[in-house]
């Protein structure tokens, strides 16, 4: 091991990043476990601590025997053809995909495929619009009023409106993605436009005027300008930018999720309210605990991303 | 006879609320190739405008800069700018800070490896070669200066303008970089302008001090001529009776024909 590592293991640096934060849950948890047995709803208890780490280790089980049901599916298919082959080597064969219903894994991983999706394609339009309304005034002036009235539109309110146009708009024959996805991830693309472009922005139109001179006395081209200039001088404001649409369209998804019947968390949480069994309470909030630590994660994910991108090593990211 | 660098009774006017603000006034000069002049004045006199005029950086309201026949509109290389704090890119390492400005100078003129060895050439002037690929929050205050030195020099300027290019450094540093850039300008024969605050600075570098009056509406003062021969020794010259003159008509004119406005 190290000297500095050693040195930030002395027993009060353990207490302080350990410990505190130990005891912080446990007393969280115990709020939350006093407070649960005092309400009841129509679907029963709200659940503890313990009955939703239940809930969890069914949803896992439920996972598990899925995957088993689709592989013995897959695998009494294979038997099948090979069988009708080994009779007549000419003979069809119909392969069929399994149509069992998604687990609660499988949904997650639709959410952050939607997210993702939603997310790039609203900063592949956020940031450069960002740049150059950063630079020039006329832009700026131009797109500020329109940001500034489309960034509090609440998701849900757009929902019906995306739902309409891509019904409208996206039919084909074979579609490569469902409807649901293409609404969601336009509603959250819609929501996480307006953090990065303001922030890219406001990162841009506050370079060093001595950088500027620098580029105007080198005459540097517009291109070699904002990739040698304004893009590095820019980065962390950009990355606060990104960091804060990735939060919004993460909220925003579950929402539209739930209206547009998108296959990811929002309908699991959504289908479990519906259902209103004696487990939906405590599997819903087991769904809110993934969101929040998958939100927490994908927040984690961006600062790796910027440590990454950013020349600066030294400035502080939190 | 045309000059090489006129300076052609320059004025500036800026605009504020509350009316024009006349900060320069028929700043008329003429500068010969080769020449090292220093503009020297109270805070607020307008040196770093007529600067900036000559870089191309801000526009004259009247009257006009014209380099070797040509009118200067617009920054460019030719005019290469040492700027006060250095104000090198902090994301590039020395090397590339100087590379970039190579490269826009020396597109198609040079090779790759013609253009590695004129940067490394130029870091090796300002004696930066040990640091060459370090970032600039990695060296220090003077490092840095030699860096931003190394840059303008690497564009082989025409005119090198230099913006109160030591004021941030300590007195040693300070004395070091005086050294270099007399061996340098020595060298390469540059016309330099300096802005400076630092009476010793402008009578041990230059050819001619030019002391420009308090603003607003400033103009060149007086000049003096700073009959000295080259290379020059700071230690001699204490001792030096021109170097003893030039130095008590700069503060003469400073501190008693012209005194600090904040000081009444």
């Amino acid at each position: 091991m190290p000297l500095t590592a050693l040195k930030n293991t002395r027993p009060a640096a353990i207490l302080h990043s350990l410990f505190v934060p130990f005891i912080a849950i446990l007393f969280s948890l115990t709020i939350w476990d006093f407070s649960a047995s005092q309400i009841k709803t129509s679907l029963g208890q709200i659940p503890g601590p313990v009955a939703v780490w239940g809930q969890f280790k069914g949803l896992v089980t439920e996972h598990n025997n899925e995957r088993e049901k689709e592989a013995a599916f897959y695998q009494r298919q294979a038997e099948r053809n090979a069988k009708k082959l080994e009779r007549d080597p000419n003979a069809k064969i119909k392969i069929r995909q399994y149509t069992g219903k998604p687990t609660f894994f499988d949904q997650i991983f639709t959410s952050l495929g939607t997210v993702f999706v939603g997310f790039i394609i609203g900063s592949l339009i956020a940031i450069p619009l960002g740049i150059v309304s950063g630079l020039s005034n006329t832009m700026y002036r131009a797109i500020n009023p329109i940001v500034q009235i489309f960034k509090p539109v609440s998701p849900l309110a757009w929902l019906p409106l995306v739902t309409m146009v891509v019904s409208a708009v996206y039919v084909s024959q074979d579609p490569m993605f469902s409807k649901s996805f293409v609404t969601s991830a336009i509603t959250v693309t819609l929501c996480c436009l307006w953090p990065t472009l303001i922030n890219t922005a406001v990162g841009v139109s506050s370079i060093d005027k001595d950088l500027l001179n620098v580029s105007q006395v080198l005459r540097l081209n517009w291109f070699t300008h904002v990739r040698k200039i304004v893009l590095p001088s820019s980065i962390p404001m950009i990355f606060t930018g990104l960091r804060l649409s990735l939060s919004i369209g993460w909220m925003v998804l579950i929402a539209a999720e739930m209206l547009a019947q998108n296959p990811g968390l929002g309908k699991f949480v959504w289908d479990e309210f519906q259902n209103g069994s004696s487990n939906s309470l405590g599997r819903i909030m087991v769904a809110v605990l993934v969101i929040g630590i998958l939100g927490f994660i994908l927040d984690r994910g961006m600062l790796m991303l910027q440590r990454a991108f950013s020349w600066d090593k030294s400035a502080v990211l939190r | 006879m045309l000059s090489h660098l006129h300076i052609d009774h320059v004025s500036k006017v800026f605009p504020t609320p509350s009316g024009d603000y006349i900060a320069l006034d028929g700043v008329n000069l003429q500068i010969d190739q080769g020449e090292f002049v220093s503009l020297i004045g109270h805070s607020g006199c307008g040196k770093s405008t007529v600067l900036n005029i000559v870089a191309g950086l801000h526009q004259a309201t009247t009257g006009g800069v014209v380099l070797n026949g040509h009118e200067v509109d617009e920054p460019g290389p030719e005019r290469a700018v040492v700027f006060q704090n250095h104000s090198l890119l902090p994301w590039l390492s020395a090397y590339e800070n100087v590379e970039l400005a190579v490269q826009r100078v020396f597109k198609h003129k040079k090779s790759r490896q013609e253009m590695r060895e004129w940067i490394e050439h130029n870091l090796h002037l300002v004696h930066m070669d040990h640091a060459m690929h370090k970032r600039p929050d990695e060296i220090s205050g003077g490092m840095k200066q030699r860096v931003g030195i190394a840059r303008a020099l690497a564009m082989q300027p025409t005119v090198l303008l230099m913006d109160e290019p030591f004021g941030a450094l300590d007195a040693l540093t300070r004395a070091h970089m005086q050294d270099s850039l007399m061996e340098i300008q020595n060298d390469l024969n540059n016309t330099v302008i300096m802005i400076t605050h630092d009476v010793d600075e402008a009578v041990l570098l230059s050819d001619r001090i030019v002391m420009m009056t308090n603003g607003p509406a400033a103009t060149i003062g007086e000049i003096v001529k700073v009959d000295l021969e080259r290379p020059r020794n700071r230690v001699d010259l204490m001792t030096n009776d021109e170097y003893n003159r030039c130095r008590a008509a700069v503060v003469e004119f400073l501190y008693q024909k012209q005194r600090n406005p904040a000081d009444d």
